[in-house]
């Protein structure tokens, strides 16, 4: 085998047996699992006390014909119980006693129209006096309609909603609901790039900084060049990456799956039938920006000496991250402002601000093809930079664990100091 | 097999690391590479293995440049020990080998060869860092030896370990040489090199000052030491023309001389006075000339 391969399985498996990844993987499925399972689990507790669930209420009114109209509305909800043939004193007793949860007192009120009053006792439940008043409003339409002599037709008319649709014309224009479908995908993927960053950004560095601490460095970096040996971690990592993902995403897609029923997983989160070509370009950027971090990552990582100061010395790069996602997340809302386009080119920012600009806005193909290529050249030139400073930084050992070291690493591997 | 060194210079910056160094290291021999700490060693150890790029001259082994694609030919213990300490034993030196080229089973045979050859078997599946100090350096060594390099460069193999443990590796390093390996040997305990090595250079300011087979250098050097050991206190001996050094312990002492011919007269000085137990001329120790060449350069 290939020795760029035999690094890329090795730090590989060395990361999935590592306690670390074991444990954080298993702590996010379970996670997961819960969170998809979370309505079957309240249900479970529900079950126990469905006695107490029942609401007894008591009505009493001089009206009949109100007091089966409520009944009629609040049976629709069959965890009420109603008790009619009462007076309200005997009512307001049995809610005093803790034997009926409340009583509602119907009254004829301005314009003859119906009035209510509840008596609760303790442990009285907002929701149920809700659904309580919604009851009464019902009873209260229908009395004023009927004074009023309006048909139940009309009624039923004017509360039905009104038939509203928007429709795109024109090819750059998208509709509010594409424009939201598409919002939510770019902000998944945006949370997504910069979540991989901080996490297996982090990663390469310290997994460089670990051989270099443990000096196991000088021995690898005499085997396998520089350059093949930063990208079989950067790969590595990216496989752990990919595995960690799927891992995730197949326990939350079961998991959905199996408690929604009906309705695939992706319409669950609002993307049922996005445009294919806007996940294609979702992984190329994500790819891109990937290798673009992590290239800076480990050349930040072969700088340091020690592995305590591999933290510090990526705070630049995660600033970087933050910064990015900060204007990504402002340019959701205005995704077609000047300062949006324009930082849609930088390097460091393009994976997020370019892919939020394809999505939801209309450019030419040409702009986003410019911003692939800037990705492009921006991976190569530092990947050629962070070879020669991964080459000079891993020979290099010292307290101090600056970007000054930069310097003195490239003047370690050019051929005259 | 030969491991060619013309007029080799690097320099960082103003400062000149290694200076004009030239050598030749042929197949079956130990070369000594000694030098003071700072004199230019490490740098000179990893321009040949092509980890720092030399500033002029040039490096050839059997005539050819060293680049990766050589790195299966060439093995190196790093005088700073580097292991992965969480692995084990078997894990970290396979995968090692098979970064110089190695199949897996071939690997993991000769590591056992290794281990039952330093008489640790039972460490294979050990984790380093469980390892007492003696104990990595053996698998350390093991790590440079694995994959039957054909040059081996060695950069103090033997500091940390028990007389035992070095005569156990000592071994295994002529074993090495016979087999047909070049090797470069550095260290800075004087009696190994005289022990192991023909050929040696001393690096001093990235400049060898001392450089050729080791009884010619020796005899070079002019100077000789006398042993004296007398019943009688010979402490006037120091005061005689062409001695240069003068060790006393109680009633024997050590000598250096300029050369011979003032042995002779302190033969002559002695007779007579009393009773001679010791009267001894040797050849002059590596140490001597280390300290010599090393120490009066610094003036």
């Amino acid at each position: 085998m290939n020795k760029f391969f035999i690094m890329v399985v090795q730090t590989f498996k060395s990361r999935v047996k590592s306690k670390s990844f074991v444990i954080t993987t298993s702590v996010t499925l379970a996670l997961i699992l819960l969170l998809t399972n979370i309505q079957n689990i309240m249900e479970a507790f529900d079950q126990g006390d469905e006695e107490g669930q029942t609401t007894e209420i008591s009505v009493v009114s001089e009206e009949e014909e109100w007091v089966s109209l409520f009944e009629e509305q609040l049976l629709a909800d069959d965890s009420f119980s109603i008790e009619k043939d009462q007076s309200i004193d005997e009512a307001r007793a049995a809610v005093e006693e803790g034997e009926l949860n409340s009583a509602v007192e119907i009254k004829m009120g301005e314009a003859d129209l119906p009035e209510a009053v509840e008596y609760v006792g303790d442990g009285a439940s907002p929701a149920h006096s809700e659904s309580i008043q919604q009851a009464m409003q019902r009873v209260k339409m229908d009395a004023a309609a009927e004074k009023a002599e309006v048909d139940q037709e009309t009624i039923t008319a004017i509360n039905a909603p009104v038939a509203y649709e928007t429709i795109a014309l024109g090819d750059e224009a998208n509709t509010p609901e594409e424009m939201q479908q598409t919002q939510g995908l770019v902000y998944v993927m945006l949370f997504l790039l910069y979540l991989t960053v901080m996490m297996y950004g982090s990663m390469i560095a310290t997994e460089v900084a670990t051989e270099k601490s443990s000096r196991v460095m000088e021995i690898l970096i005499s085997s396998v060049s520089p350059v093949s040996q930063m990208f079989a971690k950067i790969t590595g990592i990216a496989l752990l990456g990919l595995l960690q993902f799927s891992l995730i995403l197949g326990v939350g897609y079961l998991g959905v799956q199996r408690n929604s029923g009906e309705g695939s997983f992706l319409e669950g989160f609002g993307l049922g039938d996005i445009e294919l070509s806007i996940i294609g370009y979702g992984i190329v950027f994500f790819i891109l920006g990937y290798f673009l971090y992590a290239t800076l990552a480990a050349t930040l990582g072969s700088l340091v000496s020690r592995l305590e100061d591999a933290q510090q010395m990526i705070a630049p790069m995660i600033y970087l991250i933050i910064i990015a996602f900060f204007i990504s997340v402002f340019g959701l809302n205005a995704p077609d402002t000047p300062f949006i386009t324009v930082t849609s080119y930088i390097p460091f920012f393009s994976p997020l601000i370019m892919f939020l600009r394809v999505g939801m806005l209309d450019i030419p193909a040409w702009e986003v093809v410019l911003s692939i290529g800037v990705l492009t050249a921006s991976i190569v030139l530092l990947a050629l930079i962070g070879a020669r400073i991964y080459k000079g930084g891993v020979l290099m050992y010292g307290k101090s664990s600056s970007l000054k070291d930069i310097k003195q690493a490239i003047q370690l591997s050019k051929k005259e100091g | 097999m030969t491991l060619k060194l013309n007029n080799v210079t690097k320099q960082f910056g103003a400062f000149t690391a290694v200076d004009h160094l030239s050598l030749e290291i042929p197949a079956n021999q130990i070369f000594g590479f000694l030098g003071a700490n700072g004199a230019g060693k490490t740098t000179t150890f990893r321009m040949i293995l092509g980890l720092i790029e030399e500033s002029g001259g040039t490096i050839t082994w059997n005539n050819g440049k060293i680049g990766y694609e050589q790195s299966h030919l060439i093995g190196y213990l790093p005088e700073e020990r580097g292991l992965y300490p969480k692995m084990k034993v078997v894990d970290q030196l396979v995968y090692l080998a098979r970064l110089r080229g190695m199949t897996r089973s071939d690997a993991q045979e000769e590591l056992e060869r290794w281990l039952e050859k330093f008489k640790v078997p039972d460490y294979k599946t050990r984790k380093v860092e469980d390892l007492s100090k003696g104990n990595q350096q053996k698998i350390q060594f093991i790590s440079a030896v694995l994959h039957k390099p054909e040059l081996l460069i060695l950069d103090e193999p033997f500091s940390g370990l028990d007389p035992v443990n070095v005569e156990m590796l000592k071994e295994a390093v002529i074993e090495l040489k016979n087999a047909g390996t070049s090797i470069v040997f550095s260290s800075h305990r004087m009696e190994h090199v005289e022990e192991l090595c023909e050929n040696l250079c001393i690096l001093h300011h990235g400049r060898p000052v001392v450089h050729g087979k080791l009884k010619e250098i020796k005899r070079s050097f002019g100077k000789k030491n006398v042993r004296v050991h007398a019943d009688f206190n010979v402490e006037y001996l120091k005061d005689l023309p062409g001695v240069t050094k003068f060790k006393s312990f109680g009633s024997s002492c050590e000598l250096q001389v300029e050369n011979e011919e003032v042995s002779q007269i302190i033969f002559k000085e002695l007779t007579g006075k009393g009773f001679i137990r010791t009267f001894d001329l040797e050849e002059p120790s590596l140490n001597d000339i280390f300290i010599e060449k090393v120490g009066t350069s610094y003036e």
